[in-house]
């Protein structure tokens, strides 16, 4: 297999919760040893779960949504911090070490990892580096060719700095929470998105690549700042275009778009199924009413063109939802295709593991998770010609590489080992008093 | 100063918004991206709004303005023989080629990645595509909403009794050119060690099922589980409170509060008497609904006269996770983003002065930096092609034949 083209770099990683992981996967997946630096004494809530030594009853209750924030076979009673679907979301190729970075002793180890590492990612709020004393000028210091990425909420200046929030507060700050709710509700009903999260963390990992470039061809490492708010509001360039050239403020447009009509989600047969359908052109139009049987109603002048399509929407698209009522979500996007129609199926868990096309193309993954069992996991988000790739590594769990960490790249003795264990920073389980 | 990708050299076939955007991306941080546009009318987000003034113009779309900064900009029809020639010889020179068309228009007009790298052994190439260039949906066609639909969390996004709601925009194609920006980068380091050629397959399908946060959690909760994500319902799975948006004084904000976080929402109302109510503080006393209406008393009141600046600083104050809801107008007149100089002045010859969305991330030593407004249709055709060694009567002759 050839090399993966991130193979030989080294990546210290205290991110927590999704942004900060997630663009630390991204490394990890094309060959970065991306080396989890975490505490057994200190729990962040929602990385590795809802709190440290969560109750089994409550897990299992019937009634508590699980999806996001859920433990594998809802089981508790060992290790849950392994078993947390949204760390091991990402949490895939690679490692993990405990290390007490309060400590006097925890902060001169991790100088020492700094020292043989190229890259060092932290998502926390600003006052977090700046209490523990690892700053990019301390840290610099002893790795000149270092290159560190802070990726706060607000970045590292500014009357925000020291703002807290997660991806979701981000959204309500740089206006998409505003600009995506129902038409005809309030803001109060719009439900949540993780978007920043997901923009913050991709663009984090192109940024380290930048760098990474940017220190081969003349051997300087960097800082980077980057709000993770600022890395997602270009993504609502239009909106905020018009505002800064018309001093127009948008609203949501919910499913529709300009130019589009019909242009929406429509309920199809079986519980809570739907079909996305998107029409741009007459052509469109004539393939949707080919496909829909040519009725009646989609002769009446009210739908001739796109104009007037788009001005009586409200009405075409019950009549187009009376029609999809009666069919698969899946069965409509083959009918529409077919008539050159763009449409798909909103789809969910179980169709994504039994679709054609993802099958086809390999994406998901067999891994087996030494806690957890063997399971089915979502793979690769693209693929290059010549780096064959698939994911080396199950999710990590807690402490799991400590042996490679402290005794291959840190030189620690046996002895010194089973101190820094009794002194609460090696370990693979939570201390019991951590809440 | 030098820029993180200076010595990168990248051809762009790109349109609309996710080629565009990854280009951009690259174009901003150094690269010299040549943005190649069909003669007749060119990229269609020129067509698309919002426009500068209402008014419909090619080089008046703020879409188009705002993915296109820092890059050249050709004309070239690659559907004539003189089209292909003259590609070719720009692949020669380049490093990087991203293209976006649907995955069976390069092969139409013999320019595969087989055909490219025989031309420039080194080449790495993007194509960014709805579905990816193989498999049964491969020629499928897409849009935002359906990539959503697809890809995405679109099940649980909305309410229970409502129908599915998509994202606001275009982040979905924005996001994929990130992510695609990323791929260029690592495909191009492979490049650089390899010694060959790249090619990315980049499905915008794919590139959601397996980046997003909920989707990939939900897609490993079903297996560990057998569990099915929904849009849930606020009354059947109280999510404890306060939490979520709410209605003050001059607007929207947003928090999240719960049992977890009392003793914080004690301090931002300054409120410590509440502070070992245990129908407040614990998690059993957030779930009976008796506590919710004794908290709703003391709640709705105190928000109401205070605006969400109010309650948002004295929430920050108290550690509380909050924020207001804002609108694009708000965004931009943050005093917060104002300070950190986000907001790029860039000039245009036919668009003038405007406010666009900078950096999205500060680099200390190459920074971020929109070295020209977005090309005019073909501004740079007689740079470019008298680089190539093309001579104003041959730039006569090919506009004649309707070759740029």
């Amino acid at each position: 297999m050839a090399k993966l083209p991130l193979e030989g770099i080294r990546v210290v990683d205290i991110t927590v919760i999704y942004a900060g992981p997630f663009a630390t996967m991204n490394l990890a997946d094309w060959g970065a040893e991306v080396i989890r630096v975490e505490s057994i004494k200190h729990f962040q809530v929602l990385t590795r779960g809802g709190t440290a030594h969560p109750n089994q009853q409550i897990v299992s209750d019937p009634i508590r949504t699980g999806g996001i924030a859920t433990y594998c076979g809802r089981d508790v009673s060992f290790r849950p911090w392994n078993r947390w679907t949204l760390f091991n979301a990402h949490a895939r190729n690679k490692l993990s070490c405990t290390m007490d970075l309060t400590q006097p002793n925890g902060k001169e180890m991790f100088k020492r990892l700094i020292a043989t590492s190229d890259v060092f990612l932290e998502s926390n709020a600003p006052h977090v580096k700046e209490n523990l004393g690892l700053t990019y000028d301390v840290l610099k210091e002893i790795n000149p060719k270092l290159i560190m990425l802070s990726m706060p909420g607000f970045g590292d200046s500014g009357p925000y700095k020291y703002y807290r929030a997660l991806g979701v507060h981000q959204e309500g700050f740089i206006g998409h929470t505003f600009l995506r709710g129902y038409p005809d509700s309030d803001p109060s009903t719009t439900s949540t998105v993780y978007h920043a999260d997901e923009a913050a963390g991709a663009t984090a990992a192109l940024a380290v690549l930048m760098a990474l470039h940017y220190r081969n061809r003349t051997g300087k490492g960097q800082h980077i700042d980057m709000a993770q708010a600022e890395a997602t509001m270009p993504h609502l360039g239009e909106a905020i275009m018009d505002y800064t050239m018309n001093n127009r403020v948008q609203e949501s447009m919910a499913n529709r778009m300009p130019g589009a009509a019909p242009c929406g989600c429509y309920r199809c047969s079986g519980e809570d199924r739907w079909v996305n359908i998107t029409v741009t052109s007459d052509e469109e139009w004539q393939g949707l009413c080919r496909t829909m049987g040519d009725p009646e109603w989609a002769k009446d002048e009210k739908f001739a063109d796109s104009f007037s399509r788009e001005h009586n929407q409200d009405e075409l698209d019950r009549h187009i939802g009376e029609w999809t009522m009666q069919h698969n979500h899946y069965d409509l996007m083959y009918m529409l295709q077919k008539e050159g129609v763009p449409a798909g199926p909103i789809i969910f868990e179980d169709d994504a593991y039994t679709d054609p096309h993802l099958k086809e193309r390999g994406f998901f993954q067999e891994l087996t998770h030494e806690e957890c069992g063997t399971h089915i996991y979502p793979g690769l988000s693209f693929k290059i010609s010549r780096v064959p790739n698939s994911i080396r590594r199950p999710p990590v769990r807690l402490g799991e590489h400590n042996e490679y960490v402290y005794k291959e790249l840190l030189g620690v003795s046996d002895e010194e080992y089973r101190q820094l264990e009794e002194e609460g920073h090696i370990g693979m389980d939570f201390l019991p008093e951590v809440r | 100063m030098e820029q993180a990708l200076s010595d990168i050299k990248v051809l762009d076939l790109t349109h609309h918004i996710a080629g565009p955007y990854c280009t951009k991306l690259l174009a901003d941080y150094g690269a010299d991206v040549l943005k190649i546009e069909w003669p007749d009318g060119g990229d269609p987000a020129r067509k698309m709004g919002p426009f500068l003034g209402d008014e419909p113009h090619p080089d008046k779309s703020g879409l188009f303005l705002h993915l296109n900064t820092s890059k050249r900009g050709i004309t070239l029809n690659l559907k004539t023989e003189a089209g292909k020639k003259i590609f070719r010889e720009l692949v020669k020179g380049v490093d990087i080629l991203v293209e976006n068309f649907s995955p069976r228009v390069m092969p139409s007009l013999w320019l595969t990645y087989e055909e490219l790298e025989k031309i420039n052994p080194k080449l790495v190439m993007t194509s960014i595509s709805n579905f990816g260039q193989s498999g049964p949906y491969r020629d499928f066609k897409a849009s935002e909403l359906i990539i959503y639909g697809m890809g995405g969390a679109m099940n649980e996004t909305g309410m229970f009794d409502r129908y599915p709601l998509k994202k606001a925009g275009s982040v979905i194609q924005y996001q994929v050119g990130t992510m695609s920006a990323f791929a260029t980068m690592i495909a191009f380091f492979a490049s650089q060690a390899q010694g060959s050629g790249q090619h990315v397959d980049m499905s915008m399908f794919e590139s959601q099922m397996g980046t997003i946060d909920r989707r990939m959690s939900h897609l490993i909760t079903y297996k560990y589980n057998n569990e099915t994500s929904y849009r849930p319902d606020p009354e059947l799975e109280p999510p404890g409170f306060p939490y979520g948006i709410y209605a003050c004084k001059d607007g929207f904000f947003q928090l999240t509060g719960g049992f977890v976080f009392w003793d914080r929402i004690c301090r931002m109302m300054d409120m410590p008497e509440l502070l070992d109510d245990p129908g407040f503080s614990t998690q059993e006393g957030q779930r009976d609904p008796e506590n919710l209406e004794r908290f709703s008393i003391i709640w709705y009141p105190w928000i109401a006269e205070r605006t969400k600046l109010e309650i948002i600083t004295a929430g920050q104050a108290a550690g509380v996770l909050c924020g207001p809801i804002n609108d694009p107008g708000d965004l931009v007149n943050d005093p917060h983003w104002k300070a950190r100089g986000f907001w790029e002045e860039i000039e245009h010859p036919v668009a003038g002065k405007l406010t666009y969305p900078g950096a999205p991330f500060k680099m200390d030593e190459t920074p971020w930096r929109a070295s020209r407004p977005a090309p005019r249709l073909g501004e740079h055709n007689a740079e470019v092609y008298s680089e190539l060694g093309y001579s104003g009567e041959d730039l006569e002759r090919l506009r004649e034949q309707g070759v740029i």
